[in-house]
């Protein structure tokens, strides 16, 4: 699997880490709702098909990416810095 | 000249002979020779007994798919098992056995299992071995005694236990066209691709390229089909951007068209080149990948199939037209196809009598009965085999009048005397890799074949592997793939004319013919149609299940010969038509690959070291050092003759007494910096940070998303907007993801960044009463009084010459200060205190002094932040500010973290006087023969010199309440049992006046 880095340019999954759902919203820092903290702690989706997700460039730039990644083929569709900026379209 | 060997013909280099033994006895081949074809050409008919029933087998193929002819290749000590004949290129001094049988092949004890054919049909270790005992000779305690026998009698080839010396080598490769298989498609697609200047690799894993155009006997653009091959090769070969492969085995199609293959380097050479490696795993990223695969072709099912002398049809020719060998003088062929044919003109032409062309179809068409006439053979149309006579090798068989539509059989049997039997089942594309690569394959009712499916992948099929037979179509198709593969539109001069004998690619739908006797279908697991119908019958109609089941393909072989047959055979039982049965998806490895290939350089101890500045003086001056994660730290200074607890109990007195030193500069170091360093701090800690004053540093807590404790340390304020954090040496790598990925995911609008600055900095922690006194003696530039630096200050001097940052904080209880200078100048530091302390008692203490003076203060470390802890079981609760909220703080106070019965931090006094044991139980009543009803357990445990007894911490329910109440540790592993009594962790100075001074 490769995934394009926007910094880096297109490198091997095993410069990445994979960091999770990236679906999931984080409550507001001072939010007391529990059921909403709950599902960012614990809920992940798990589709079979494209999926957000987040990856660490950690053996390169560092960049947290916001990819999409189809589960069943496992094809990068689309990588972008997770702060904004940059995206990297890939379908084919 | 061997009995069956050819006067001329094949690419055999009949003036070199080559010598080696096979069973020990020993053998004359030709330069080119596979071990199958020199031993077939010496007149070997056996080659290996079959995996439960013992029985005689030979050579079923010429290449890849052999089920039956597997040895044992011994290269001094190092033997490697289950190797194909087919595959063994012979050379000088060549050593192979053939396995399963005791004790020899031609007398095997074993083939004792063919009388009790019925006890081992399908299921028979389930229904023998599984479950609840009822009988004598049943359940799961009759497998753990018949074990041993059986694991000796069943199988394959033994490993070796010796070492491998060999040298394996991993290489990546990237090219645009990835051609594999190097039969006439392949060959044009390679040559196409490489005709547009894109890169191309050629990988085949056979010695030679050329596939079927080496022993097809067929004409390519006027030379024989061999010859043009060769001259393709050598084009190929004089180009910059192709890179030929051959003995390489392409085995594993996987995401982003990665492949994998493995290159056989030195396998066939008697003693490898300077620096050869033995073998070489690949990694190949091709944008386009060209998979002219090839075909296989198929058995038919019939009794005695397995006899030695049954040969498929292809491989005798392929022996005959390749290696200059006959299988045999009286040959009689079994087809449901057409391809027969064109082998028994090949072997007639060879010089072999052609008894007998038994065709299951009586529908012959008149090209295949000019060439049965041109074969001089007795074409038997309408008829089957029923049966094989032979022992070791092949003396006859038997045909009856067969009907192809109703598969039944009819009229007097007849016998024909014969020493080889050819058999066409058909030919199934070889879609391995396109059945990897992600999609199913497609069943063909006219090729009767599963056919590649659409590509999921960026891959291109070409010739037999698209279920085009034909080389003239392979040629077509094969330029075409290339041409395409390498982004080429024009289509080039005219395609080579090929000159071939006729043929209809469609077999007659017969898979079997159902006559008395085993009649197999994977010839490596010796799984009959019988055993497909009582798995059936048995209620299996998954084909996966099938497959378990009765070990159908399950073989090292994976089926490549027995897929089809047995899905036709199971579908027919079924009353299913076979797409509707499906057919199981292939995985890799296609082939075997060696555990070697895959680790290659990767062996042995591959930790980097991580090693601090003063490691080299640690060394020198007597440190036993002590791996922590891949950090290298003093454990103890010791003296001659002490030993470990004598000791760090002399450092840590002497510490509390005088002064001692440790090198900390393992410390994770992140540098947190920017307009907004502070309010991140006070997100991710759960004391605040903002308002810390510069020069000043504070104790922080972190816990993680769920409310659990994460990590502790320091962080120094350097300016406004500038700390430098310190995190423990464990969690360094774990604390700087953390917070990349705040920064990155969820407060993006924060202007912070976060540097890992572990290597820039060496510390040195040196505390006791004597430390001031020292430092002063050392620092110049700055005071060190309790004025200038208070506790938690941090002031800024020279030691040495060398700037160094002074934090006065301490882990030990001590008056105590971190020296921390620029990592070059760690050791230069180091020495300078070492020298200054020496008037004034200074000790050096590793992390056992480290570890007991921290149990004795009660602070905690990963033994207590183990991911189970909260900040309130380790009574940190007064570091979770109530003003702001931060990582954690709003999942910490959930029911079950806070409920009354958790684990909370104490501490433990061993009344016995004895050691304690990280990991021992606490528990109320004491019971060696029945340990229960924990209390707790111990996380670590010393002796203390400050208290002059052996104390522990440990997490134990109740935690604060049962201060000063008794109890018992029940370590039953190490047989520790005795009274401890439950006191506060905080065991040494409480009040902290030692280091507050």
């Amino acid at each position: 699997m490769l995934i394009t880095c926007p910094y880096c340019g297109p490198r091997d999954v095993i410069e990445f880490t994979y960091q999770g759902d990236g679906n999931r919203e984080r409550p507001q820092p001072a939010s007391q709702d529990l059921d909403a903290w709950n599902a960012y702690v614990y809920d992940r989706l798990n589709p079979a098909g494209d999926h957000n997700e987040i990856w660490q460039h950690s053996g390169g730039c560092r960049a947290h990416l916001r990819v999409v990644r189809n589960t069943i083929s496992h094809e990068i569709l689309s990588t972008a810095f997770a702060r904004g900026g940059h995206k990297t379209e890939s379908r084919s | 000249m061997s009995p069956r060997r050819t006067e001329t013909g094949g690419r055999i280099d009949r003036l070199r002979t080559i010598r080696f033994t096979f069973d020990g006895a020993p053998y004359t081949g030709h330069a080119g020779d596979t071990l199958a074809s020199a031993l077939l050409a010496n007149g070997v008919t056996l080659f290996g007994r079959s995996f439960k029933y013992h029985r005689p087998r030979g050579l079923l193929a010429a290449g890849v798919e052999e089920p039956n002819a597997l040895v044992t290749v011994l290269r001094g000590e190092v033997r490697e098992p289950n190797i194909a004949a087919t595959m063994v290129e012979i050379y000088d001094g060549l050593v192979a056995v053939s396995q399963n049988r005791t004790p020899s092949l031609a007398w095997d004890i074993g083939a004792l299992n063919q009388l009790g054919g019925k006890l081992l049909s399908a299921g028979f270790y389930y229904k023998t071995f599984m479950g609840p005992v009822i009988g004598p000779l049943k359940g799961t305690r009759f497998w753990m005694f018949c074990e041993h026998f059986i694991r000796r009698a069943a199988g394959l080839g033994k490993a070796g236990t010796a070492p491998d010396p060999s040298r394996y080598e991993r290489m990546n490769a990237f090219c645009d066209v990835l051609v594999v298989g190097s039969g006439p498609a392949g060959l044009m697609a390679a040559k196409a691709a490489a005709d547009q200047g894109v890169r191309v690799i050629l990988a085949d894993l056979e010695a030679h390229f050329g596939g079927s155009a080496n022993w097809s006997g067929e004409i390519i653009d006027g030379m024989p089909a061999a010859e043009w091959a060769q001259r393709t090769v050598a084009q190929l070969g004089g180009n910059d951007n192709v890179r030929l492969l051959p003995r390489t085995t392409v085995w594993g199609y996987y995401d982003g068209n990665t492949l994998a293959a493995l290159e056989r380097v030195t396998d066939h050479k008697e003693t490898p080149a300077k620096g050869e490696p033995r073998q070489r795993y690949w990694a190949i990223r091709a944008s386009t990948v060209v998979l002219a695969t090839g075909s296989f072709e198929r058995p038919l099912v019939f009794p005695g199939n397995d006899r030695p002398g049954v040969m498929l049809a292809h491989a005798a020719e392929r022996y005959v037209n390749e290696y200059g060998v006959l299988p045999g003088q009286r040959v009689a062929l079994f087809t449901n196809n057409d391809s027969a044919y064109r082998s028994a003109v090949a072997l007639k032409k060879a010089g072999a009598a052609i008894v007998a062309i038994v065709d299951v179809r009586a529908d012959v068409s008149n090209d295949m009965r000019r060439l049965a006439g041109e074969a001089e053979a007795e074409l038997l149309d309408g008829h089957a085999v029923v049966a094989t006579e032979g022992g070791k090798a092949l003396t006859g068989l038997k045909v009856q009048r067969f009907d192809a539509t109703g598969g039944t059989l009819s009229g007097d049997e007849r016998s024909i005397h014969a020493d080889s039997l050819l058999m066409s089942g058909g030919w199934s594309p070889t879609i391995h890799l396109a059945s990897q690569a992600g999609a199913k394959a497609e069943w063909d009712p006219a090729r009767q074949a599963f056919l590649p499916p659409r590509p999921t992948q960026r891959w291109i099929g070409a010739g037999a592997f698209t279920g085009s037979f034909s080389t003239a179509e392979a040629i077509a198709e094969g330029r075409a793939a290339g041409v395409s593969a390498a982004g080429g539109t024009a289509a080039p001069a005219a395609l080579p004319i090929v000159e071939a004998a006729p043929g209809d690619p469609d077999p007659a739908p017969v898979f079997e013919i159902k006559a008395k006797g085993k009649s197999f279908v994977d010839f490596q697991h010796d799984v009959t149609a019988e055993d497909v119908r009582l798995a059936h019958r048995e209620g299996f109609v998954s084909v996966e299940h099938l497959k378990r089941y009765t070990t159908l393909g399950m073989a090292t072989d994976q089926g490549k010969n027995s897929n089809v047959p047995g899905l036709a055979i199971m579908a027919e039982a079924l009353g299913k038509p076979i797409p509707e049965v499906g057919t199981t998806r292939f995985r890799p490895p296609y082939t075997a690959v060696s555990i070697g290939s895959l680790a290659a350089e990767r062996f042995g101890d591959l930790k980097p070291q991580r090693l601090t500045p003063m490691h080299d003086w640690h060394i020198a001056n007597g440190a036993t050092m002590y791996s922590a994660g891949l950090w290298y730290r003093p454990m103890i200074y010791g003296l001659p003759g002490e030993t470990v607890e004598q000791a760090y109990v002399r450092e840590a007195r002497a510490t509390r007494e005088s002064a001692g030193i440790v090198d900390v500069s393992t410390l994770g170091k992140i540098a947190v910096q920017g307009p907004h360093a502070a309010e991140f701090l006070d997100r991710v800690y759960t004391n605040m940070f903002s308002n810390l004053a510069v020069g000043k540093a504070r104790y922080g807590l972190m816990l993680r998303e769920d409310g659990l404790a994460f990590d502790d340390g320091t962080t120094w304020r350097l300016g406004e907007q500038e700390f430098l954090m310190t995190t423990t040496t464990a969690n360094a790598g774990k604390v700087m993801q953390h917070l990349e990925y705040f920064l990155d995911v969820i407060w993006p609008e924060l202007k912070v960044t976060v540097t890992s600055v572990t290597d820039e900095w060496a510390g040195a922690a040196i505390g006791g009463p004597n430390a001031r006194a020292i430092l002063a003696s050392c620092v110049t530039g700055t005071a060190v009084n309790n004025a200038t630096l208070p506790f938690m200050g941090i002031v800024h001097g020279r030691i040495a010459g060398v700037p160094v940052m002074i934090c006065r904080l301490s882990f030990s209880g001590e008056m105590a200060f971190e020296v921390y200078s620029g990592a070059g100048y760690g050791t230069r530091v180091w020495e300078a205190l070492i020298e200054a302390g020496k008037p004034l008692g200074l000790v050096t203490y590793g992390l056992e002094a480290l570890g007991t003076m921290r149990i004795e203060k009660g602070h905690v470390t990963g033994a207590e932040i183990d991911g189970r802890t909260t900040a309130r079981d380790l009574h940190l609760d007064w570091m979770l500010s109530k003003k702001k909220p931060f990582i954690g703080s709003a999942m910490m106070d959930r029911e079950g973290l806070i409920a009354p019965d958790r684990l909370e931090l104490v501490g433990l006094i061993a009344l016995d006087n004895r050691p304690l044991n990280g990991g021992g139980h606490i528990v109320e009543e004491l019971d060696e023969d029945n340990p229960h009803d924990s209390l707790g357990h111990i996380t670590a445990c010393c002796y203390s010199p400050a208290l002059g007894k052996y104390i522990a911490l440990a997490l134990v329910k109740g935690g604060k309440a049962r201060h000063g109440t008794r109890a018992f540790v029940s370590d039953p592993l190490r047989n520790r049992f005795g009274p401890i009594e439950i006191v506060s962790n905080h065991f040494y100075d409480p009040d902290g006046s030692r280091m507050h001074g």
